[in-house]
C-alpha cells in the first residue's frame, strides 16, 4: 500500500538496464554469433595450440592457488588470532596491495626478481601470489576468527599437539572459507590478464591472452570469440563445483561472536608471530620497494633520468617509442573521472531500484553482478566487434573506454550503497508517510539521503579501478589515447633499455595514485557514519 | 460519529495469527490505553490503523470514511514511534514541521506553528538543534509535537514511555497527559504498564478483549 | 588503527603533490607542424578535421599520418619536408605512431571505416594484402605516378594503395663484434642454424613487424611451405631472440647500433649506409655487414584511410609523399629506395649499401592466402 508507484522504480531502473542492455549484452550476444560463425569453432577446437594454452592456463592457476593457500594460512592465523603492533598496518598493506592494477603488480615482480627469473612461470606465479594474498587472509582469517579458542584448548587437553590441533580440529572447520578463498584466487589467476602480458614471455598465452592476440594482432574475431566462451564454460564448471563444495563442507559452528586477540605469550610463541608476521610484511612489501628503486636504476648507472626524463622516450632522434608517458597520465586521469561519473550514475539509480523493488531487484542486481562474472577482456573484446556498425559507430567515440571501465565498475558501487539503503529501518520511511508524505516523497525523504556517503566510497573505488583498468583498454583504446596501464606495459617491454626504468617510474607513479585514492575513500567511509537516531537516557 | 473505528480487523504471519476479529471504536477527543503483554499485537493494530501493514480483512473507518485501502499518508492518522523516528538529516525544527510542509503550509506559517508546538511540548527555542543531541526525553517531545502539528485525525503512540528512567518516566507521563488533553485529540496509546496507562488514558482496554 | 591510516593517507598526498610537481616541467615534445604563416585554405569538399594551432589563434585545416614506430615524429629532414608541405598548402600534418607495421594494421583493421587517422604510411607487401581484404583504404590514384616504376604499381592493380619505398629486409651483422672473437661470419640461412652461432640473432615477430614477417616469408622461400617449420625449430634450439618490433631489435639488442648483447639483428640492406652516415666520430667504411643470402625485398606503400573525413586534404599529402621533395629525403631517413625514380640517392647510399642482386620474393597470391596460417603456426612454434 505504502509501496513506491511502479513508474518510480521503472524509471529508476530504466538507465542501469539499458545500460546493460546495450553496453554488455548486445555485445555478449555479438561474441556468440562471432562464435557461431563459420568454421570458427572448429578451427578452434583442432587446433593444438588451444589445448595446450587451456592446460598452461588451468595449471598456472592451480599453482597459484596452491601456494597463495599455503603462504597465507599463517598469516591469517595469525592476524586472526593476535594482536600485535603493526597488525592494522599489516592488514591494510595487504589490502592496498589487492587493489593495486594487475600492470603495477607485474612491474613491481619484474623489478623484484633477478634477470634470469624474469618472464618465467615463476615470476607470475610470485605476482598471483602476492597480489591474492590479502583474499586468503582476510577470507581464511575471517573464519578463524569465529572457532572457538575453547576448542582447540579442549583438543590440547585431550593430548592433541599445536600441529595436531591445527589439522585435526581448526582445518577442517575453516574448510569452507579455505574453498572459497581457494576458488576466488583460482578464478583471478586463471583470468590473469594483465600480470601475464608484462611478466610472461612474449609466448606465454593464456586463454585471455589468446583471446586478445587472436582478435588484435591476427584479426581472427571468430578464433578469440570461440576461445572467449571457452573460457566461461570452464569457469563455470569450477565455480559451480566449488559452491557444491563449500555447502557440503560448512558447519553451524554456533558462536557467532568473534574471539578475543590475545598478544602472543612465551618466548616460542612471539618468536613465530612475529617471524610469521615479518615474512608476511617482506613478501608484500618486497616488490614494491623494488619497483620503485629499479626506476632509479638506468642502463648507465644509478640516476633519476628515468623520472626527469619522463616524457622522452627518444630511442633516436625524432624517433620515439610509440606511447608518450605524460600524455597517458592525461589520458588515465580523463579516462578515470569519466568512467566514475558514469558509474556513481548508473550505480546509484540502480542501487535505489534494487532496495525498492523488493524480489524483482534482484534480476538488476544479477544482472549488474554478470559484468564482473566475466572478464573485462570479454567486456573489452565484445564492445570492440559490436560497435562498428553505423548508427552504433561508436568504436572511435571517446566515452567507450570510460563506459567500459564503468561497467566494471557499478558492481562495487552497488554493493558499497546498497547494504546502507537496505538497512534504513523502515519505520522512518513510515513516520514521514504518518505526516502526510506520499511514497515518492517519503522515500526521497528518508532513504535517498543514505546513498551519498557510501556512494562517495563507490566513487573512490571506481576511480581506482578506473586508473588500473587494462584487460578491456587493451582492446579499445585508440593510438594516441592509451593509458598508464597500456603506457606501463610497452615500456616495460624495452628491457635493458632507459624506457623500462621510465615504465617502473610510471608504475610506481600508478601504484602511489590508486592507493592514494583507496586511502582517501577508506576515510571517507570511516570520517562519514550514517547516523540514526539513538535512543538516549 | 466516531473518530476512529476498526471492524473485525484481522491479520497472521507465516500463518500465524496475530489479530483475530479485532474490533474497536473511540469518539473524538478519547484518549484510550491498550493494553496487552508484549507480542500479543498491540504494534500490529497500530500499524494496521496507521494503514503500514495491510489487514487480511476488516475495515478501517477514520471519522466515517473507510480508509483500509487508502495509503497511509491519506489517512490523517498521526503516529509517535516507540523509537521516536526523528529525521536525522533535519533539525528539530525541520522535524516538527516535516507535516505541515507536506500539506502545502507556506514556510513563515509553518515556522511559527512549529515553534508553537515546541513551547507546547515544553522545548522552546530548541528549533535550531540537531536531532541527534537530544536526549531520550527531549527526542520523545519532538516526536510527539511532529506528530500533533499536523493536527490528525487519531493519534497513535507505540510504548512511548517504555524503556524511559523512572523519574523522566513518570515526569513525562503526567505532561503527555496534558499536552494531549490540551489539544483534544483522539489519542491511541499502547502500552504493557498499568500505572501508565491510568495516568494518561482514559480509559483502558485489554487487546486480549476485543 | 586510524592513526595508521592518516600517516598513510599523508605519504600519499606528498607523493601526488611530487607527481604534480613534476609534471609542471614538461610541456615539450609537441609534434605540431610550425603554422606561423599558413595560408588559410577554402573549404574543401568534405568536413575537414581541424587542428588549432600552438597559440590558438586561426584554426588549421590538419590531417593525421598514421605510421609505424621507425618513422621520425620530429627533427629530421623528414619532418621539414613536412613542414614544407603544411607551408604550401596550410594542411597541418600530425603523425601518429601505431607500434611496429603488424600492430599498425591490426589496429586498421579493426578500425576500419571509422580510421585512426587520414593517411596511412608504411604497410608493406606481406601485409597488404590483409590490408584490401579488410578494405582500409579509400582507392586513389596518385599524381605523379608516371614517376613510380610499374613493377611497384602492379602489386596494386586497383590503386587502393600508392608505393612509395622499397628495399631489402636482411639480417644484418656487427663486423667488429666477429673481428673480435675471429669468428667468419655466417653467409647463408643454413648457417644461422649452426651451434658456432648460438645465441647471436635477434629477430621480430611477424605478427607484429613487417620485417619480421618478411624475414619469415625468406625462409619460407628458401626451405618450402613444408620445410621452413623444422628451420625454425632449430633457430629456436639455437637461441634466436625474438622481440616485438624492428626499433626494439636493432636500436636496444643489436650490439652496434643499440649497445645490446645480439650481434645479428634482422634489419635492411640498406641499415649501413645509415651507420655510415651517423658515425660518430666518422668513418667512411661500414661498420656493420648484410648477409645477401637473406634477403627479402619489401615494397612499402601509403594511402587514404577509408572513412576519413577529410579525403581531399589526405590525397593532397598522398601526392606529396610520393613527390619528389620527400622522396628525395627517404634514404637517409628511413633507410629505403625512393619509388620515385626521378630522385637521386645520396652517395653514401650508393658506395655503402648492399642491394642483392637475386633478393628473395613470394607471390602476392600465396602469401596472402597463407599469411594467417604461417604466422600462427610460427607462434606455435617460436613462440609457443
Amino acid at each position: 500500500m505504502n509501496r513506491l508507484p511502479r513508474s518510480v522504480v521503472a524509471a529508476l531502473a530504466a538507465v542501469p538496464a539499458a545500460a546493460l542492455a546495450v553496453f554488455f549484452v548486445w555485445p555478449f550476444a555479438t561474441i556468440v554469433s562471432e562464435a557461431l560463425s563459420g568454421a570458427a569453432i572448429r578451427d578452434t577446437v583442432t587446433r593444438r595450440s588451444t589445448w595446450e594454452i587451456v592446460w598452461f592456463t588451468s595449471w598456472q592457476a592451480l599453482l597459484s592457488t596452491i601456494v597463495t593457500i599455503v603462504i597465507g594460512l599463517a598469516p591469517a592465523a595469525v592476524v586472526a588470532r593476535f594482536d600485535f603492533p603493526g597488525r592494522g598496518v599489516l592488514v591494510g598493506l595487504l589490502t592496498a596491495v589487492f587493489v593495486l592494477p594487475t600492470v603495477v603488480m607485474g612491474a613491481a615482480i619484474l623489478a623484484l626478481l633477478p634477470d634470469a627469473l624474469d618472464r618465467t612461470v615463476l615470476a607470475i606465479v610470485a605476482a598471483h601470489v602476492v597480489f591474492n594474498l590479502a583474499v586468503v587472509v582476510r577470507l581464511v582469517g575471517a573464519m578463524w576468527e569465529l572457532l572457538p579458542t575453547d576448542m582447540e584448548a579442549a583438543a590440547a587437553t585431550l593430548g592433541a599437539s599445536r600441529w595436531r590441533v591445527f589439522t585435526d580440529v581448526s582445518l577442517p572447520l575453516i574448510r569452507p572459507a579455505l574453498t572459497a578463498a581457494a576458488t576466488v584466487v583460482f578464478l583471478f589467476s586463471f583470468t590473469s590478464f594483465g600480470v601475464i602480458r608484462v611478466v610472461g614471455a612474449t609466448g606465454t598465452r593464456t586463454i585471455e591472452v589468446e583471446v586478445w592476440r587472436r582478435a588484435t594482432q591476427l584479426g581472427d574475431l571468430g578464433g578469440a570469440a570461440v576461445l572467449t566462451l571457452l573460457q566461461l564454460a570452464l569457469l563455470g564448471v569450477v565455480v559451480a563445483w566449488s559452491t557444491t563444495l563449500q555447502r557440503r563442507h560448512s558447519r553451524a559452528l554456533g558462536l557467532r561472536l568473534r574471539s578475543p586477540r590475545r598478544v602472543p605469550s612465551g618466548r616460542s610463541e612471539q618468536r613465530v608471530v612475529t617471524a610469521i608476521v615479518v615474512g608476511t610484511f617482506a613478501v608484500v612489501a618486497a616488490p614494491l620497494a623494488a619497483l620503485v628503486i629499479r626506476s632509479f636504476s638506468t642502463p648507465t648507472g644509478w640516476s633519476t633520468a628515468a623520472w626527469t626524463d619522463l616524457g622522452r622516450t627518444e630511442i633516436r632522434p625524432g624517433l620515439r617509442v610509440g606511447v608518450d608517458p605524460w600524455n597517458a597520465v592525461v589520458n588515465s586521469l580523463t579516462t578515470a573521472v569519466w568512467a566514475t561519473t558514469f558509474a556513481v550514475t548508473i550505480g546509484a539509480l540502480a542501487s535505489l531500484a534494487i532496495a525498492a523493488a523488493g524480489q524483482a531487484g534482484r534480476f538488476l542486481d544479477a544482472g549488474l553482478m554478470l559484468p564482473l562474472g566475466t572478464s573485462a577482456v570479454t567486456i573489452g573484446f565484445g564492445m570492440l566487434i559490436t560497435f562498428d556498425v553505423a548508427p552504433f559507430d561508436w568504436r572511435a567515440s571517446w566515452w567507450l573506454v570510460p563506459v567500459g571501465h564503468a561497467l566494471v565498475a557499478v558492481p562495487f558501487v552497488v554493493r558499497a550503497t546498497l547494504g546502507v539503503l537496505r538497512s534504513v529501518d523502515p519505520d522512518l520511511t513510515a513516520a514521514a508517510a504518518t505526516l502526510g508524505a506520499s511514497p515518492t516523497r517519503a522515500w526521497y525523504e528518508t532513504v535517498v539521503p543514505y546513498l551519498w556517503r557510501p556512494l562517495a566510497a563507490g566513487a573512490g573505488l571506481a576511480t581506482a579501478i578506473s586508473l588500473g583498468e587494462f584487460g578491456a583498454t587493451s582492446f579499445l583504446s585508440r593510438s594516441g589515447g592509451e593509458t598508464m596501464p597500456i603506457a606501463i606495459e610497452r615500456l616495460l617491454g624495452r628491457t635493458g633499455s632507459i624506457l623500462q626504468a621510465q615504465g617502473y617510474a610510471l608504475a610506481t607513479m600508478l601504484a602511489a595514485v590508486t592507493v592514494l585514492v583507496v586511502v582517501l575513500t577508506d576515510r571517507v567511509q570511516s570520517f562519514t557514519r550514517p547516523t540514526t537516531s539513538r535512543r538516549r537516557g | 460519529m466516531s473518530a476512529l473505528e476498526v471492524i473485525d480487523v484481522g491479520v497472521a504471519f507465516d500463518g500465524v495469527t496475530v489479530l483475530d476479529d479485532v474490533s474497536l471504536a473511540m469518539v473524538s477527543g478519547d484518549i484510550t490505553a491498550l493494553l496487552g503483554p508484549s507480542g500479543s499485537g498491540k504494534s500490529t493494530l497500530l500499524r494496521v490503523i496507521a494503514g503500514i501493514i495491510r489487514p487480511d480483512r476488516g475495515s478501517i473507518l477514520i471519522d466515517g470514511i473507510d480508509v483500509t485501502t487508502s495509503p497511509t499518508h491519506r489517512r490523517r492518522v498521526g503516529m509517535v514511534f516507540q523509537d521516536n523516528q526523528l529525521f536525522p538529516h533535519r533539525s528539530v525544527i525541520e522535524n516538527v514541521a516535516f507535516g505541515l510542509k507536506m500539506a502545502g503550509v507556506d514556510r513563515t506559517s509553518r515556522q511559527a506553528r512549529s515553534a508553537d508546538w515546541l513551547d507546547h511540548v515544553g522545548l522552546h527555542g530548541f528549533g535550531p538543534r540537531t536531532v541527534t543531541e537530544l536526549s531520550g526525553g527531549e527526542a520523545k517531545r519532538v516526536a510527539l509535537a511532529r506528530t500533533l502539528a499536523t493536527e490528525p485525525a487519531v493519534v497513535l503512540l507505540d510504548e512511548p514511555l517504555t524503556g524511559l528512567d523512572r523519574e523522566l518516566h513518570d515526569h513525562l507521563a503526567g505532561e503527555l497527559s496534558t499536552i494531549l488533553r490540551a489539544a483534544g485529540t483522539t489519542a491511541l496509546l499502547v502500552t504493557h504498564d498499568p500505572e501508565e496507562a491510568a495516568t494518561v488514558a482514559d480509559r483502558s482496554i485489554h487487546l486480549a478483549d476485543l | 588503527m586510524r592513526h595508521h591510516r592518516s600517516h598513510r593517507s599523508f605519504v600519499g598526498l606528498a607523493i601526488a603533490s611530487a607527481v604534480l610537481a613534476a609534471s609542471c616541467g614538461s610541456g615539450d615534445g609537441s609534434d605540431e607542424a610550425s603554422s606561423g604563416d599558413t595560408v588559410a585554405v577554402g573549404a574543401p569538399p568534405n568536413e575537414p578535421r581541424t587542428v588549432t594551432s600552438g597559440d590558438g589563434v586561426e584554426d588549421v585545416s590538419g590531417v593525421t599520418l598514421v605510421t609505424y614506430d621507425s618513422f621520425p615524429e620530429a627533427d629530421t629532414s623528414l619532418n621539414d619536408a613536412l613542414d614544407r608541405f603544411t607551408a604550401a598548402t596550410g594542411i597541418d600534418v600530425q603523425i601518429l605512431v601505431a607500434g611496429d607495421t603488424g600492430t599498425m594494421l591490426s589496429k586498421a583493421a579493426l578500425t576500419a571505416g571509422n580510421p585512426e587517422g587520414d593517411v596511412m604510411w608504411g604497410i608493406d607487401n606481406s601485409f597488404l594484402s590483409r590490408a584490401i581484404d579488410d578494405d582500409i583504404f579509400e582507392p586513389y590514384l596518385v599524381g605523379g605516378i608516371e614517376n613510380i616504376p610499374s613493377e611497384l604499381t602492379e602489386l596494386v592493380p586497383n590503386g587502393e594503395a600508392t608505393p612509395v619505398d622499397f628495399g631489402d629486409v636482411c639480417v644484418n651483422y656487427d663486423i667488429g663484434w666477429f673481428d673480435d672473437r675471429g669468428l667468419e661470419p655466417p653467409s647463408t640461412l643454413d648457417d644461422l642454424i649452426d651451434p658456432a652461432y648460438a645465441g647471436t640473432l635477434v629477430v621480430q615477430n611477424p605478427a607484429t613487424s613487417s620485417p619480421g614477417l618478411a624475414f619469415l616469408l625468406a625462409t619460407i622461400d628458401e626451405y618450402g611451405t613444408d620445410g621452413w617449420q623444422a628451420y625454425w625449430q632449430a633457430l629456436g634450439d639455437n637461441g634466436v631472440e625474438v622481440v616485438e618490433s624492428w626499433t626494439q631489435a636493432y636500436y636496444e639488442r643489436f650490439t652496434w647500433a643499440g649497445g645490446g648483447p645480439t650481434p645479428m639483428v634482422v634489419s635492411y640492406g640498406s641499415s649501413p649506409p645509415a651507420e655510415v652516415i651517423f658515425a660518430d666520430p666518422a668513418r667512411d667504411d661500414a661498420p656493420t655487414g648484410v648477409i645477401a643470402d637473406t634477403c627479402f625485398r619489401q615494397v612499402e606503400f601509403a594511402g587514404v584511410l577509408r572513412g576519413t573525413p577529410a579525403t581531399a586534404e589526405a590525397r593532397q599529402l598522398v601526392d606529396f609523399l610520393a613527390g619528389a621533395d620527400f622522396q628525395n629525403e627517404l634514404a637517409l631517413n628511413l633507410f629505403v629506395y625512393p619509388a620515385n625514380t626521378t630522385v637521386e640517392l645520396p652517395q653514401e647510399f650508393t658506395d655503402h649499401a648492399v642491394v642483392p642482386d637475386d633478393p628473395r620474393s613470394l607471390d602476392p597470391v600465396v602469401i596472402d592466402e597463407n599469411r594467417s596460417a604461417w604466422i600462427d603456426e610460427w607462434t606455435e612454434l617460436v613462440l609457443g
